[in-house]
């Protein structure tokens, strides 16, 4: 009894903010006026900045630390809480359908800028192979549109192998350059392009998973209707829930080990016997791999899809969300996603302003707190392992 | 090929390697002061350009005419104004940084390009469309078969040659260039030598910043027209001419930003066919450059220390 009660007081804080965080994203994702969404917004930082004084945080991330299973099935819950809080607006699910999205395509690049060490500035590429790789499959192949998913992946990975070469013969700036021109000739290649549709673009077919239209509105009964986003957020949170475990379980093993040696110092990493160049293209891959399948589920989401998506500025973008999350925590680049995505859409005011607020913010965040909004914390090696 | 598209070619080519090398050396003179890679060096350049549109604007509104004034006051102008923004990015943003990881400068650098670049979109009138930049220099061209020399280009490379000259002399015969030079060789020997460390970066700031207004004009006075990104290809490109002449190196940076436009010109003279295809092959061409010789032709002279 009383350990059963010495858990439920672990995990209170965290299923207590848990419950706060769910109601203020349904309040602020539902409310319209602009004051009023900024009043909200400003209320939010307030409300964080009072938990971290009065020590509410630490605890928070004790039951994150402490019940990790429990508190993951906690915050899927309320994923599908806000989801059938507005089960047919349109607008809303496809902003909770873009966040999910884009938290896989950014644990992708966590594994190669959190972890590895391993720079890369062509995120948006990346997602962009894996959208180009699902129109072509969906409006010309037979293909399984689940095992398109991986095909997107899988497309991004091996694009990416022709820039493992440069990248390990590389260091800091100069890979970041390799990277940086990959971005710029990505975007350049599709407009000019004529075969993937050049500057128009290319359509997409919808999901289709054993004759189940993910882009039909769902109906039950004769007047209940439920918004087709919501297929995609449930896959994409399956997809989610895969990646995420994934990161984490590589993070807590001997290989996230051996990549947390490597980019804390390559030569001491190499001293020590790691096998330098197989770790940068197991991360670099995998990344990759990981930004391609999230790129896929993208393109059959949207139905449409140009070069203008994947400009470098959006690489920047995913570069920016890492950073401001806490580079290296998956759980800070799930909270620095939803601000980046949903405070432009929500504040129409700023949205045209977008890029220059946010460079701007991460020129801040490197100035004055440059270990992110949620730092990474000691590794743990077992769930629920505490230092004594 | 007729020989006087072939001239033509040549200019062309002459012309983009002046912007590059002159970008380039901004590169190469950041990286050998403080072993930092200043990513916004290509929106420098594009402020610079507005900068001096705007200043020509500004002169045409108060009624003066005089192609000549008008050509050096904007140069003045942009050059001085660009020389400011970089002694302040140094001072405000780059400095502070000194002792974080290289991947922090970098990001900062890069962010601080977006930022200027979308300030410039957002705020200059008009920003998001191409402007027209005035030709200021006399445009009175001789034929010679196909070929066609215009009087502003040959103005243009040779008032880019001056420039690089006259870096060379500062560099080389000042005192401010041995202390400059002093600070890239060591750091910590220059500020016992009682040089004022902080105060050569901030020129070396000011001074590439400064080439990079220049560079920018050049670029409207030739092609006649600006735009908001230009300074995200120009800066990509400089930064990788410096670096295939091997950072730190002054001559290097030059050689590589007239090789790197020979190879654009030679690109384009090759597959007329794939002319669209010119910066796709650039960019190819970079990445190959850094994957068979990563750390530039002309290799640093010092080898990394643990």
């Amino acid at each position: 009894m009383s350990r059963a009660r010495a858990m439920f007081a672990v995990l209170l804080p965290g299923i207590g903010s848990a419950v706060a965080v769910t109601v203020y994203v349904i309040l602020l994702l539902a409310v319209e006026s602009q004051a009023a969404i900024a009043a909200l917004l400003v209320a939010g930082v307030v409300a964080v900045l009072a938990a971290a004084r009065f020590g509410g945080m630490a605890r928070i991330g004790r039951s994150f630390a402490e019940r990790e299973n429990a508190m993951n099935l906690v915050i899927i819950l309320a994923v599908l809480a806000v989801t059938g809080f507005f089960y047919e607006d349109h607008f809303i699910l496809l902003l909770m359908a873009t966040v999910i999205i884009y938290v896989i395509a950014c644990l992708g690049l966590n594994l190669q800028f959190g972890y590895a060490g391993v720079l890369n500035f062509a995120g948006a590429a990346f997602f962009g192979v894996g959208c180009y790789t699902a129109a072509v499959l969906t409006k010309n192949t037979a293909v399984p549109h689940l095992l398109i998913l991986v095909a997107g992946g899988v497309m991004a990975a091996v694009v990416g192998s022709l820039l493992i070469l440069p990248v390990l013969r590389t260091r800091s700036h100069y890979s970041a350059v390799v990277t940086i021109a990959f971005a710029l000739l990505f975007k350049i290649f599709l407009e000019v392009n004529d075969t993937l549709g050049g500057p128009q673009g290319l359509p997409v077919d919808g999901m289709n998973v054993l004759g189940w239209e993910f882009n039909d509105d769902i109906e039950i009964g004769e007047n209940f209707e439920i918004a087709f986003y919501v297929n995609y957020i449930v896959v994409g949170l399956i997809v989610l829930a895969l990646a995420f475990t994934f990161v984490r379980r590589l993070e807590r093993s001997w290989v996230g080990l051996n990549l947390d040696a490597l980019r804390l110092d390559e030569t001491a990493a190499a001293c020590f016997g790691l096998n330098i160049t197989r770790w940068k293209i197991t991360a670099f891959t995998l990344g990759n791999f990981l930004t391609g399948v999230a790129g896929a589920l993208y393109a059959m989401m949207l139905g449409f899809i140009a070069p203008t998506n994947f400009t470098f500025g959006d690489s920047l973008i995913l570069v920016s969300i890492i950073l401001l999350g806490g580079i290296g925590n998956p759980w800070g680049l799930v909270v620095a996603t939803t601000i980046l995505i949903i405070v432009p859409e929500k504040l129409q005011v700023i949205q045209e302003y977008r890029f220059l607020l946010f460079g701007a913010m991460v020129i801040l965040i490197l100035l004055f707190r440059p270990e992110g909004l949620l730092p990474r914390p000691l590794r743990t090696y077992l769930p629920g392992w505490q230092p004594k | 090929m007729d020989v006087g598209l072939f001239g033509q070619y040549v200019m062309n080519g002459l012309m983009l390697g002046m912007m590059y090398a002159l970008v380039a050396v901004g590169f190469t003179l950041f990286f050998g002061v403080l072993n930092v890679i200043n990513f916004s060096h290509g929106d420098v350049l594009t402020v610079g350009a507005f900068t001096g549109l705007a200043t020509y604007l500004g002169l045409s509104a108060i009624g003066v005419s005089w192609a000549p004034a008008q050509v050096v006051i904007v140069l003045l102008v942009a050059t001085t104004c660009m020389a400011g923004l970089g002694a302040v990015i140094a001072r405000y943003l780059v400095l502070p940084l000194k002792a974080a990881p290289a991947l922090n400068t970098l990001l900062l650098t890069l962010m601080l390009g977006t930022v200027l670049r979308e300030a410039v979109r957002l705020f200059y009138p008009l920003g998001a469309n191409p402007q027209r930049f005035p030709p200021l220099l006399p445009t009175t061209a001789y034929s010679f078969g196909n070929f066609t020399l215009r009087v502003d280009s040959v103005m243009l490379l040779l008032a880019g040659l001056a420039v690089i000259v006259g870096i060379h002399l500062v560099i080389n015969k000042t005192k401010l260039g041995l202390a400059i030079r002093a600070v890239a060789q060591d750091e910590e020997t220059a500020k016992t030598m009682g040089i004022n460390f902080t105060l050569i970066v901030l020129v070396t700031f000011a001074i590439g910043s400064g080439l990079a207004a220049f560079a920018g004009i050049l670029h409207g006075l030739y092609y006649s027209e600006i735009n908001f990104a230009m300074g995200l290809l120009l800066g990509v490109i400089g930064f990788s001419s410096a670096i295939v002449g091997g950072l730190g190196n002054i001559y290097g940076a030059i050689i590589g930003g007239f090789l790197f436009a020979a190879l654009q010109t030679i690109g384009v003279l090759a597959m007329p066919f794939a002319s669209a295809y010119k910066d796709v092959f650039a960019f190819g061409v970079i990445i190959l450059i850094m994957a068979w010789r990563p750390t530039g032709l002309i290799s640093e002279k010092i080898s990394e220390r643990v």
